[in-house]
């Protein structure tokens, strides 16, 4: 599974690396990220692309999640 | 639509509808919340400039810093971090002041006057959209300042709330540090840094609105940029919802008077309206954050926004000193014809150069 890691990018760089990587047609993509703001834009990005989300790791600054479609 | 987007309009009107509440109760017209202004009267208060119609430790700003610094603290996402070309985006804050004292308001006094029916402020809403534009084309292209760190210890993040507690603490005591120079702390005595609403008042409004806007992301540019970018319209609601709040108590209140002229604290000159907004949405977009969005992340612990805070107040000191702030319109008089106002040559060229050192980092500063 390809991994993108978002940490420490300010906003909505993690949103646009994501969704370069989506509309490249990937099925699914591993995200890890350190901002509460990063955790729910890229989460929103994939949900409204048709993924499903599951959160590896769920803390506020701290997160990973896999995003699959 | 959903409960997040509904809670960022519903923000965007209390925020409205309090920006307007404190005109009457004493802020400067059109300007009951403008962060740019505010940070510039709190650096003429520190006497980092001498224009004396300018000076006032304004409450709004320390409630916004610290509202966001106790939010942040009781959902668990305060954190300490920074490290992301921070002395570049202190000099990007010293622009981002430029461009809006040249338009004479950041982006939320720009929803402000619009709602109070200034056209000249609509002016610089295209400018701004065009500038918010020209940022999504270099994020597009993969522009990045580079990633922050976590801070082995949470001190540094602490700074802009400390500094804050200390402005309150000199502004409650009355502090005037030098007497025969009449301060710092001074405070106008005319002009717009004389008009304020009751400390107690602004001070609750800005810790307010620090809760509101840590709690919905509430962000100006990033309204646009969402919109252009993901065609998420999540953060816009928050900008039409400011305008909407504020219109309703503008013509509740008697406020709202349409047109070009007889505007208060606003300048006619348009490509100078267009150019100074342009540069704070192009900023903005690079820094990843409006000027609000930026003073809320320095309460949260971001110090690469607290750079970008303290670079407009320190950039404010500089452009009033430097005379480079627009002057305001001004009614015909006995002894003098109307004046439009606007910038000098020295306050156009500062924007302008602005424009270029933005447009030379959004090229520059490139991933792969």
């Amino acid at each position: 599974m390809e991994k993108l890691d978002v940490r420490g990018l300010s906003c909505p760089i993690p949103v646009v690396k994501t969704k370069k990587l989506i509309d490249q047609g990937l099925a699914e993509l591993q995200i890890v990220g350190d901002s509460a703001e990063s955790k729910e834009n890229v989460g929103k990005l994939a949900r409204s692309c048709g993924y499903t989300v599951v959160m590896n790791v769920d803390q506020k600054n701290n997160w990973e999640m896999e995003i699959k479609k | 639509m959903d409960r997040n987007k509904w809670f960022v309009l519903g923000t965007g009107l209390i925020i409205g509808a309090i920006a307007v509440t404190l005109v009457k109760l004493g802020n400067p017209a059109n300007m009951g919340f403008c962060i740019a202004c505010f940070e510039r009267d709190i650096a003429g208060a520190l006497g980092l400039h001498q224009t004396a119609t300018v000076q006032y430790m304004r409450p709004e700003i320390i409630g916004l810093v610290l509202g966001a610094a106790l939010t942040a603290l009781f959902a668990g996402e305060y954190k300490a971090r920074g490290g992301s070309a921070t002395l570049l985006r202190f000099f990007m804050g010293v622009f981002m002041m430029v461009g809006a004292l040249v338009f004479l308001g950041c982006p939320l006094r720009d929803i402000l006057r619009m709602a109070g029916g200034d056209y000249n402020a609509l002016v610089g809403l295209i400018g701004f959209i065009f500038g918010v534009g020209s940022g999504v084309f270099f994020l597009k292209k993969g522009f990045d300042l580079g990633r922050a760190k976590i801070s082995s210890s949470p001190l540094g993040g602490w700074v802009m709330p400390v500094l804050m507690l200390f402005f309150l603490y000199l502004l409650l005591k009355g502090t005037i540090f030098n007497q025969a120079a009449g301060g710092p702390l001074f405070f106008s005595q005319k002009g717009p840094g004389s008009m304020h609403a009751a400390l107690m008042f602004s001070l609750g409004a800005g810790i307010i609105v620090g809760f509101l806007a840590q709690r919905s992301r509430l962000c100006l540019s990033g309204g646009i940029r969402d919109f252009m970018l993901i065609k998420d319209n999540t953060l816009l609601l928050g900008f039409i919802g400011i305008f909407i709040g504020a219109l309703a108590l503008n013509i509740g209140f008697g406020y709202f008077k349409t047109g070009f002229a007889g505007q208060p604290i606003a300048h006619s000159n348009h490509l100078w309206n267009f150019l100074g907004l342009y540069l704070v949405g192009l900023t903005a977009t690079l820094l990843g954050g409006c000027p609000l969005r930026q003073l809320i992340l320095s309460g949260q612990g971001d110090m690469d926004a607290a750079a970008v805070v303290i670079g407009m107040i320190v950039g404010a000191g500089f452009i009033h000193n430097f005379g480079l702030a627009s002057s305001a319109m001004a009614a015909a008089t006995a002894a003098a014809p109307a004046l439009i106002g606007g910038p000098n040559l020295f306050g156009q060229i500062a924007c302008v150069a602005g424009i270029l050192i933005m447009l030379v980092i959004g090229y520059t500063y490139r991933e792969e």
